[in-house]
């Protein structure tokens, strides 16, 4: 277990160190993108006195190091800063939107997760047959289509014609759960979708690679039935790998979604994202990507406890 | 008249008898006839109640309520609801008074007086006197404005008070206009705080105030119930929701999920219109678009390359292909068909190839190649009309290598820098304020970097003159010389198309500005 502990904060110092590769690489980004805050907002109606008030105002004209100091300073003290365009609080502005995107990933999951593992040990224990070619073709065409696309057919059938549920996730704070599970039931099937033939066809690529192991052999000889093979003997060794699957793909979920937000204007944190990178407002900009890059850091850190966990070799490697 | 509409209210109210009122209204002079009409009129006065939900096409989570930094529509009509403006825009074109009661103005048009309406109260209950409207003027002017309405308030020399219920702008030259330029959407009126304002509040006088707003996704409104105007603000609330997608606004107005949204897609307006519960409403106004040449940069120079360039498009093609119909073709000059001194006799300019080679043929030239910039940014559309206007040019010699640019800075970028470019211009609701902000010598917005002696003598002439006749054949002239000398391709006027539940009644739509000049929350009511 100390082992596991250390590797754990081996791991997380170097995510820190990731983080701050990651924000300077943002910085510079968006520095190098052509124009600034104040001429973005501004746009067609902007005069050169009003962009160098508005500069002037934000701290724009100041060299570029100087800002991301500064900025680099305050984060260090917990403090993400005030948007430049409308000066609210950052922590204040994403704290709502990644909540609302971490219900959308959260419920998106909780369908797909057990539907991709179950049809993928389904998929195995009846390989070749027509039910895996079935599942194979069906879960292959919806990943192969784009995210829009399956969100607009959903949309056509289960809210146009239908209309059992709602077009648009409109939700806010003031609505109940359950209202918000019903509000992005849609998005949620739309992702869903998306990333379940990934996760079923690990599953199930790893489950038949272990059917021709020894001990398989073994099991299959002393007259286990099929099923209890795979779910007992393959799928604890087939662990590891689906795990790096699934967490991958959480870790999409999480941080891929603006198009489906898009869509169906979800107030996610992508779609703040992509306001913030279009009207350059850095410091959110900033701390959106370090949200995501942390997502990924934990989530693979996460993946590779859990793998560890589930095969006790790896604790010991000689 | 001010008696008449106050016994209007109260019948319609409820709190005068019909009989009451025709009776009260002869005694002021009205003759029976028309006494009667009002009375029915008032009593089929719009219904109270309800929350309108609208879909707009704009909006961004750096969005802020600073109305000077307003710069999409979102803004504007959250805006047109919770804040008002001196002055109006009717839905006729008309100005009317809003805060500002009435004014008054000298013979040279240089110093204007307006009288404030007095006991209109603030949401947050203070009553809006002079200091406020003195504030909110200021707060676009000076060195650390980052106001957008800092250029068209530039006229203003000094704004003072006149005790607490007038207010005197007196300008650095003449301008007839002033009293439509204040009904600009970034000059809202907000309360004043030891002479400043603080513009992030959201307080104003609208007939709505603003409840919980998050930029860039949904902004919740309740009826202001100390409202001044009496016949306005029929809903109980808005919500007033940001769905930039197309597809995802047009879905929510299907499923009625929403009451109205703004920007149809052209393409299926058509498709739309089946819908039994939905009508397509649109209204012709100032918004067009336009080719920029720099007249700064050759070839643009030579006025006979720009004539060539002027009679080598098509104006027909691109209102049926472009705007699928929803627009008018252009002439050239930027004056809308709505504004009042629309030059209507001036030849409208056709496609005509032999006249383009002609003007080319002036200029020694027998061919002609130039780049084109267009980014979809310009306007919807206009990578599409380049490519068409490239066909177009191509039977009268002229070669035109359409450059495709970034949507991303193209305000930045491309516009007042590359020689030739794809324009979008809301317009202006009057002429002076269009050509002063475009096309007046060594403004920042003269895309065509234009300067005509002639045409900037007659802008100053006019703007200063009162007398009506005189300053339409002055605007008739300056719309000739834009469309015969200017650097700018004008070939068509976008309608502003909008879709709107059945549910929803209105009167006229005003033009100026889409969804009823910003103004659909207040004038809107449920049937």
């Amino acid at each position: 277990m100390a082992k596991i502990l250390k590797m754990v904060a081996q791991r997380l110092a170097l995510g820190l160190l990731t983080l701050f590769v990651v924000s300077l690489i943002i910085f510079l980004g968006v520095e190098l993108l052509p124009g600034d805050l104040a001429e973005a907002i501004l746009g067609q109606a902007a005069t050169p006195e009003t962009v160098a008030a508005f500069r002037r105002e934000l701290g724009l004209d100041l060299p570029p190091h100087t800002r991301y100091l500064e900025w680099l300073g305050n984060m260090l003290q917990g403090d993400f800063g005030t948007s430049l365009a409308n000066k609210r609080a950052i922590s204040e502005l994403i704290g709502v939107r990644f909540a609302n995107t971490l219900f959308l990933a959260a419920t998106a999951a909780v369908i797909s997760v057990p539907l991709a593992v179950t049809l993928g040990v389904l998929a195995a224990l009846y390989r070749n047959t027509l039910f895996d070619r079935a599942i194979n073709v069906v879960t292959l065409t919806s990943i192969s289509f784009p995210e829009f696309f399956v969100a607009y057919i959903l949309i056509l059938f289960l809210s146009v014609k239908a209309n059992v549920f709602p077009s648009i996730s409109n939700v806010s704070a003031d609505i109940g759960f359950w209202e918000h599970v019903y509000r992005v039931i849609l998005p949620a099937l739309t992702l869903t979708l998306v990333v379940v033939a990934h996760m079923m066809r690990m599953t199930r690529a790893a489950i038949i690679n272990l059917l021709a192991s020894p001990y398989i052999e073994m099991a299959m000889l002393k007259g286990i039935t099929r099923s209890r093979i795979i779910t007992h003997h393959a799928l604890p060794n087939a662990l590891a790998p689906i795990i790096n699957v699934i967490v991958i793909n959480l870790a999409y979920l999480v941080v891929g979604v603006v198009v489906v937000e898009v869509v169906f204007v979800y107030p996610g944190l992508g779609q703040l994202f992509v306001d913030s990178v279009i009207k350059r407002d850095i410091p959110v900009v900033q701390a959106s990507c370090l949200i995501f890059a942390g997502t990924y850091i934990l989530l693979n850190l996460t993946a590779d406890v859990l793998s560890i966990l589930s095969n006790p070799r790896l604790m010991h490697p000689k | 008249m001010r008696e008449l509409d106050h016994y209007r209210t109260m019948l319609a109210a409820g709190k005068l008898s019909r009989r009451r009122f025709v009776q009260l209204a002869t005694a002021l002079g009205a003759s029976t006839a028309l006494a009667t009409s009002m009375a029915g009129s008032a009593l089929a006065a719009p219904k109270k109640g309800g929350t309108l939900r609208l879909g707009i096409g704009h909006g961004s989570t750096t969005d802020s309520l600073d109305p000077g930094t307003f710069e999409n529509l979102y803004m504007q009509v959250v805006g047109g609801a919770a804040y008002n403006k001196l002055t109006e825009v009717a839905n006729s074109g008309d100005l009317v008074p809003e805060l500002a009661e009435s004014w008054d103005v000298t013979p040279d048009a240089k110093v204007w007086t307006f009288k404030l309406r007095q006991g209109v109260e603030f949401h947050n209950g203070k009553t809006m006197d002079s200091s406020d409207v003195i504030a909110s003027i200021n707060h676009h002017l000076g060195e650390d404005s980052k106001s957008a309405a800092k250029a068209i308030l530039d006229p203003i020399a000094e704004v003072k008070a006149d005790g607490k219920n007038t207010v005197v702008f007196t300008l650095k030259t003449g301008n007839a206009d002033f009293p439509f330029i204040i009904s600009d959407y970034h000059v809202a009126i907000l309360p004043a705080k030891d002479g400043k304002l603080d513009p992030l509040s959201g307080v104003g006088t609208g007939g709505y105030v603003i409840d919980n707003y998050e930029p860039g996704v949904r902004t919740a409104l309740k009826r202001n119930p100390n409202y001044w105007k009496g016949d306005r603000a029929h809903f109980d609330g808005a919500e007033v929701l940001a769905i930039v997608d197309v597809a995802a606004r047009t879905n929510a107005l299907t499923t009625g999920e929403i009451d109205a949204m703004d920007r149809v897609d052209l393409k299926t307006a058509h498709l739309l219109a089946r819908n039994p519960n939905i009508k397509i409403e649109e209204v012709s106004g100032t918004q067009h678009y336009t080719f920029a040449m720099r007249t700064d940069t050759d070839p643009f120079t030579d006025n006979n390359i720009r004539l060539a360039l002027k009679h080598a498009i098509d104006r027909e093609a691109l209102v049926k292909t472009i705007l699928r119909g929803h627009g008018v073709v252009g002439n050239d000059h930027p004056i809308g068909r709505s504004n009042r001194f629309h030059a209507d006799d001036l030849e409208q300019r056709t496609y005509d190839p032999e006249k383009a080679k002609f003007h080319l043929k002036q200029a020694g030239l027998s061919s002609l190649k130039v780049d084109l910039s267009a980014a979809d940014a310009a306007f919807p559309g206009a990578v599409d009309a380049a490519v068409l206007y490239k066909e177009h040019a191509a039977k009268a010699g002229i070669n035109i290598n359409v450059v495709r640019e970034p949507n991303d800075g193209y305000w930045s970028n491309v516009w007042l820098k590359k020689p030739w470019c794809a324009v979008y211009w809301g317009g202006r609701p009057t002429e002076d304020w269009m050509f002063s902000t475009a096309y007046a010598a060594g403004v920042p917005w003269n895309d065509t970097y234009w300067n005509h002696e002639r045409f900037n003598q007659v802008l100053v002439e006019a703007r200063a003159e009162l007398d009506e006749a005189k300053r339409r054949q002055m605007y008739f002239e300056l719309q000739k010389i834009v469309r015969d000398q200017g650097g700018v391709v004008v070939p068509m006027f976008a309608n502003y198309v909008m879709g709107i539940s059945k549910k929803v009644q209105h009167e006229k739509l005003g033009a100026n500005w889409s969804l009823d000049g910003f103004r659909c929350i207040e004038r809107w009511w449920f049937a």
